[in-house]
């Protein structure tokens, strides 16, 4: 069978299998088990109502229960197993791990990308979002900043491909340099160092677009008495923007910050396709790529330490969740 | 700020034109891709795709035939026309390989061991040498071809690349991975939104929670556990951890939405005897379509444009790969410096993406909202 049609079946099967079981065991629980009638009417309603929240988590329960919480536990065992999986070896991983050169490469290159990406992408969104605000044109404007954000990180990649290329006549940025007057191409990928630099700017080139959507509903959102009185009040453009708007939805800005943040742990695709980790560009996703299908323990091992990273936003959202709801 | 941009033209033209700037910024990488991809294979590696639109100087080379050399005062004479009938109009030439652009149209060549060529603008060379001609000289010529765009490219990389296979694989993972988290979610979501048990703060907690959970700490336990159920690396495999990876956003997105729906309605379909089982698929369901299709949108993107968990759950053969995959594993080693062959295969690989973003993003910006603006 092609894979397609496998992959119809498998839509049928999956949708009718969700519909049909959440109608049978409702069926079930308000027919069979439960039943509303006879003398124990309505302790059973009142049962069945108590029972019935679980049957419609049940399949999401299950689901995120296996491919996500067993998970943070089954990676941390695993990272604890020698690379065959058949010694416990305690924190040896972690140890020969941090003492590893490009190890800590990736830890310092993945540090700088936490820090500059969502920065630049927050700040860029920012700005995009304020100047096409009262704009006639700002939502044309918009969306085309926006786009970058359907493209794959692999495509992404190859776009960028095209402008850092060593080639000037490929290379969009060595073809300006030389234009500019430089003697000779430079491949900013080799750049020791500044190379990561250059990497970034593909992520911040996807990001901003959705800092922006973001920051731009934010900055609507703003009570237009406080901007009017401001100006009133004889306050310049710039203040206008960083004394009254900013302050006002600087919560939507953290909101952002750590949305990225968080994307930034996950991004191996652009180290990846533009380096394959190396000249010094590997970060913590990429370098545990590198160790996965060959030594599982250590590929655990780097995993948990970017669950590690990402736990302060983890516990931060929560708080901010709960103080929501409340 | 109206008020203000009315009253200072100047700021106005400055705000324009900072995001005139911001979006050509924006664009050109794109755009780029996008010429080049339809570009001549040669005309790429001679001049930039912002030239593109220009004839391009290209070289050549041509052999004179040694056969028609003639004998005159001692030495031999080759003479012919470059172009023979077809015209044309000669750059430069020359008649060393290492060289080949040496000299303009017109003038005279004195190249070693005292031969002499000279090519003329329109076509007509003379190559002269004391010597006897016994292989036929080479001449190197370059002359200004026409800007060639085709969709040859896109032929190539969909024939003889299999791309084809790839798209048909990307999409093959794309359509259930969309479609089955939605369905488990909704109910998920109903559930911590409308209907009242002991634990359902906790619940959502846990949701906010695993929205963050890196997906690295998956690759390795549940590669394990596919492989010991007898899954595998497998189609099914990659379905399933889409469903679980996905879940988190499907359930936090809408009950977000749900929660913010007229409880008045709710209440009184129940008040008039309505089930949970009723009220989510007669009035709930319908009322959440915005949210549902935001999260379809991301879901889709998300997984077409997934590289990390195709190469980790489906395995790595030709058959198999996704266009991600194809193009990060295969083409960028075996095609690596065909620029023109790579752009067309990052493009195929991103018009759905583009046509669905751009059909849909109203859907999108919405789901963006919903997920992020408090």
């Amino acid at each position: 069978m092609s894979p397609l049609l496998q992959g119809i079946v498998t839509v049928i099967l999956g949708v009718g299998g969700c519909v049909g079981y959440f109608f049978l065991s409702n069926l079930v629980l308000d027919r069979v088990i439960f039943p509303a009638r006879g003398g124990d009417m309505g302790r059973n309603i009142n049962r069945a109502n108590v029972v019935r929240p679980w049957l419609f988590l049940l399949p999401a329960l299950a689901a995120l229960g296996l491919y996500l919480v067993y998970p943070v536990v089954g990676s941390f065992w695993r990272s604890l197993y020698n690379r065959a999986g058949n010694e416990f070896i305690g924190f040896d991983n972690y140890q020969i791990m941090f003492a590893d050169q490009g190890f800590q490469t990736a830890l310092l290159n993945n540090f700088l990308w936490i820090l500059i990406v969502p920065a630049g992408a927050t700040f860029f969104g920012l700005l995009i979002a304020q100047l096409t605000d009262r704009l006639s044109w700002g939502n044309v404007a918009k969306s085309l900043i926006f786009m970058p954000m359907a493209i794959s990180f692999v495509g992404a990649s190859l776009i960028w491909k095209f402008v850092y290329a060593n080639n000037p006549d490929i290379g969009l940025l060595n073809a300006m340099r030389l234009f500019l007057g430089a003697e000779q191409p430079l491949d900013v990928l080799q750049l020791r160092f500044w190379n990561n630099f250059f990497l970034m700017v593909i992520l911040i080139w996807i990001q901003t677009g959705f800092a922006m959507v973001i920051l731009s509903a934010a900055l609507r959102g703003i009570p237009e008495e406080t901007v009017e009185a401001a100006i009133i009040d004889g306050a310049n453009p710039l203040q206008v923007f960083f004394r009254i708007k900013v302050p006002q939805i600087k919560s939507t800005i953290m909101v952002v910050w750590t949305t990225i943040t968080i994307l930034v742990l996950k991004v191996f695709d652009i180290v990846y396709t533009m380096t394959g980790g190396n000249f010094g560009t590997d970060i913590l996703p990429s370098y545990m790529m590198s160790y996965m299908f060959r030594d599982d323990g250590r590929a655990t091992a780097v995993a948990f330490v970017i669950m590690i990273i990402v736990l302060p936003v983890m516990v931060w959202n929560i708080r901010q969740a709960r103080a929501e709801m409340r | 700020m109206d008020s203000i941009a009315g009253t200072k033209p100047a700021l106005r033209w400055a705000v324009n034109l900072s995001v005139i700037f911001l979006v050509v910024l924006w664009l050109v990488p794109t755009v780029g891709l996008l010429v080049s991809s339809f570009r001549d294979r040669d005309q790429i590696s001679e001049t930039l795709w912002l030239l593109a639109p220009f004839p391009v100087e290209q070289n050549f080379r041509i052999r004179a035939p040694a056969d028609d050399a003639k004998q005159v005062n001692g030495a031999f004479t080759i003479t012919g026309n470059i172009f023979g009938d077809e015209g044309g109009s000669i750059l430069r030439f020359g008649g060393t390989r290492s060289n080949p652009t040496a000299f303009a149209a017109g003038e005279t060549a004195e190249l070693t061991r005292d031969r002499i060529l000279n090519v003329q603008e329109n076509g007509d060379f003379i190559y002269t040498s004391p010597q006897e001609i016994r292989r036929d000289p080479s001449i190197y010529y370059s002359l200004a071809t026409p800007p060639d765009f085709s969709v040859e490219n896109y032929q190539t990389i969909l024939t003889s690349d299999s791309m084809d296979r790839a798209f048909i694989n990307t999409l093959t993972v794309t359509i259930p991975a969309t479609i089955i988290p939605i369905l488990i979610a909704a109910f998920a979501a109903y559930a911590l939104a409308w209907m009242d048990f002991r634990g359902r703060g906790f619940l959502i907690a846990l949701i906010v929670g695993l929205l963050v959970v890196p997906l690295q700490l998956a690759l390795v336990p549940l590669l394990q556990l596919h492989n010991q159920v007898g899954i595998g690396q497998s189609f099914l495999g990659i379905w399933m951890a889409h469903t679980g990876f996905g879940l988190p956003l499907a359930i936090y997105l809408l009950r977000n939405y749900m929660v913010g729906l007229p409880r008045d309605i709710i209440e009184s379909a129940k008040v008039d005897g309505a089930t949970d089982f009723q009220v989510f698929t007669k009035i709930v369901l319908p009322l959440s379509f915005p949210a549902l299709a935001s999260f379809a949108i991301f879901q889709f993107l998300w997984t077409w444009n997934d590289l990390l968990v195709a190469k980790v759950f489906l395995p790595s053969n030709s058959e198999s790969w996704v266009m991600t995959v194809k193009i990060a594993d295969d083409l960028l080693g075996s095609r690596g410096g065909d620029w023109g062959i790579l752009a067309a295969a990052a493009f195929i690989s991103i018009a759905i993406p583009l046509l669905v973003f751009f059909t849909m993003q109203r859907y999108l910006v919405r789901g963006l909202l919903a997920g992020s603006v408090k």
